[in-house]
């Protein structure tokens, strides 16, 4: 049983005025996950944009005088120096892992984004209109949502797959489709809760166009958990696309993708288990900064939900 | 409370008609003539146009689609293309593996998670809950086939040759079989839906070695179904405990609680009573939601330990271009995500009396 509190004054302060976005930059500054997270992702954008520096090999073709999927292999750890260093080891096609896994970084950070930026831009459309309009096509519109949000999205992109065959591009397509009506909801949301405040109605006499209100108004408004919801979104778009790959529906070989690289090597997994460590931690790496980021920047902009 | 029932399940009929209309749409624009997809690319002009008038695709699109729902409805799901079996065979079949290890990995999941939240939300900004909600974010971080793959790796090779050892694949071990229910009980050639109900129940391992008392079969599908429901159960598990300790937290704050403990109530009696039951209708809210990621994951996870389940047919189906059976399957899988969250919502009902009078 917890002890009762002592009482405790506030000690008085004085506010320095701030505005909403210097509070917001200071919490989340303030935020141990957030700065976590964008450290991580700082790293691994860099990673990403310098591939060609950093990776020591191609991260397509066959090394020549390589063994096949040889164990991680570090000098300063005790590796003979009449080997070539490979510090993930090597593939089942003789090629450097450690190559292979920054390269990935490029096509995951890019999967991650894009989708997602796809997503938002439909969603955005479908949602302003759902909630400017009302009537029969908010209706419609919203019902399709509901329709699409039944479906488990792994399944249902999966299932575009099935029919747009097996490729990187249908799986991009596919995980961007499903995950529409999280953004379409959103906006919506937003819309009908500024749709009736009397600022907007001021707008509207003095002359503003539907599309001026919306621009000035209305997204703004949604502005913030629309930055929320895409941030978690590219950490479940990064697994699922990463998902698709594993069961060779996505990414095609040679392409350096992480959960393809993974899904290649499983049969391998118990005679050269770094094959799927390493590909796997680094999807659990990019998820996990996105989904603190994503927690942090939820907190910072906006206090009430934070607890 | 009878009126909320029924209110709540006609709410999702246009649900489940939007659901078999999507399969259904997605199933049409198909690229290429399903013509040559069934019969091959050397079907002749005349073979297609019988096979057309025969399979109705000459009718309009709308007639189509009222059939399609009339078959979906009485569970006739078509013909597989690739080894001529009925769709519905090939569900008795397979889905019961499936349905183990979601129900195995939503007890695993929903058990600890539930029990680590609560002590993360007790025990706040404990060392033991900063850890717990640490490893919570790294749980919804994983990929479920990497977790599948490294749990394979650990268990069979690791602790090779000592108790903790499980097997990385297969629903059974090589050598142990198990008679299907109709034959251990002599029931003959049952036909229609009994016979149906009766076939499923075989294929459920677990089911079928539990009520024949065949401890020896039991015991084996069990030790083959720890690693794949714990892999599928992770992830539902971290956001069961996120969501148990913020909730509970939420309700400890409250001043119920506070007149509660200054009554003189015991902490667990607080905990049980009082806090617990607040702050349940979030936690099982997640917990219907998370059966869809949970199906998914053991769509993966079947691939990953070699299960013979809805995803490891679903896979192959999709690479042999078996569209029949990839309808069937997502009109499934989609069908039962719908009914879980219907069955969550009506326990609304039951744990808040409120919801009931609305």
């Amino acid at each position: 049983m917890p002890s009762p509190k002592p009482l405790q004054l506030e000690p008085l302060t004085t506010e320095i005025s701030r505005t909403p976005f210097q509070n917001a930059l200071r919490r989340f500054r303030r935020h141990r996950s957030a700065r976590a997270g964008m450290f991580v992702l700082g790293i691994l954008t860099l990673a990403a944009i310098f591939a060609p520096l950093i990776a020591p090999y191609d991260p397509i073709k066959p090394l020549r005088d390589v063994k096949r999927r040889s164990s991680p292999c570090i000098y300063i750890l005790g590796c003979p120096g009449d080997q070539s260093q490979h510090i993930f080891g090597t593939d089942g096609n003789q090629r450097d892992l450690f190559s292979r896994v920054v390269y990935g970084a490029r096509l995951s950070l890019t999967i991650g984004v894009a989708t997602v930026t796809f997503a938002i831009v439909i969603g955005v459309v479908l949602g302003a209109l759902a909630g400017y309009s009302g009537g029969w096509s908010d209706n419609l519109i919203m019902r399709i949502m509901d329709v699409l949000l039944a479906f488990p999205s792994l399944i249902l992109a999966i299932a575009i797959v099935a029919v747009l065959g097996p490729g990187l591009a249908n799986a991009l397509l596919a995980i961007s489709f499903v995950s529409i009506p999280i953004y379409a909801r959103l906006v919506r949301a937003s819309v009908l809760q500024v749709k009736e405040q009397d600022f907007v109605s001021a707008s509207r006499a003095l002359g503003a166009s539907p599309m001026g209100i919306l621009n000035r108004h209305v997204l703004p408004n949604a502005l913030t958990p629309l930055i929320v919801a895409a941030t978690l979104g590219i950490a479940s778009a990064i697994l699922d696309a990463a998902a698709l790959s594993f069961l060779g529906l996505g990414a095609a070989p040679p392409t350096p993708e992480w959960g393809l690289m993974l899904g290649e090597e499983r049969n391998s997994l118990f005679n050269a288990p770094h094959l799927v460590f390493f590909p796997g931690t680094f999807i659990m790496i990019t998820v996990l900064a996105f989904n603190l980021l994503g927690d942090g920047l939820r907190d910072a902009l906006d206090p009430r939900l934070a607890n | 409370m009878a009126q909320f029932l029924i209110r709540r399940f006609l709410l999702t009929l246009p649900v489940l008609f939007g659901i078999t209309f999507v399969t259904f749409a997605l199933a049409r624009i198909l690229p290429g003539d399903p013509c040559f997809a069934a019969l091959g690319e050397k079907a002749t002009a005349q073979q297609c146009e019988d096979y057309n008038e025969r399979m109705g695709f000459n009718d309009p699109i709308m007639v189509q689609f009222v059939h399609y729902m009339g078959d979906v409805m009485q569970g006739d799901f078509g013909v597989s293309t690739k080894d001529g079996r009925t769709v519905q065979q090939i569900v008795i079949q397979r889905l019961p593996m499936t349905i183990e290890i979601a129900i195995g990995a939503t007890i695993f999941s929903t058990t600890v998670g539930i029990l680590l939240g609560m002590i993360s939300a007790v025990r706040r900004n404990t060392l033991l809950d900063v850890g717990t909600m640490i490893g919570a974010n790294i749980g919804i971080s994983m990929p479920v086939f990497w977790l599948g793959l490294m749990l394979a790796y650990l268990f069979a090779i690791i602790f090779k040759d000592t108790p903790f050892w499980l097997p990385p694949s297969g629903r059974l071990s090589s050598g142990i079989t198990i008679a299907p229910l109709a034959e251990t009980f002599n029931m003959g050639e049952l036909s229609g839906s009994w016979g149906v109900l009766v076939d499923f129940a075989s294929h459920s391992v677990l089911f079928n070695a539990l009520i024949t008392g065949n401890f020896v079969v039991f015991k084996d599908a069990v030790r083959h179904l720890i690693l794949p429901c714990i892999a599928v159960g992770t992830i539902p598990l971290a956001i069961i405990a996120r969501m148990t300790r913020s909730s509970m937290l939420e309700v400890l704050g409250l001043d119920f609680i506070r007149t509660a403990r200054a009554k003189g109530l015991t902490n667990n009696k607080v905990i049980f009573k009082h806090v617990m039951r607040n702050a349940m209708l979030p936690i099982v809210t997640i917990i219907g939601l998370s059966v869809g990621g949970l199906l998914s994951g053991a769509i993966l996870t079947e691939t990953v330990f070699a299960l013979p389940g809805m995803g490891t047919q679903l896979l192959s189906a999709i690479l042999s271009r078996d569209y029949a059976v990839v309808q069937a399957f997502t009109v499934i899988i989609a069908v039962i995500f719908v009914f879980v969250n219907l069955i969550v919502d009506l326990s609304y009902g039951f744990l808040d009396p409120r919801v009931r009078m609305q």
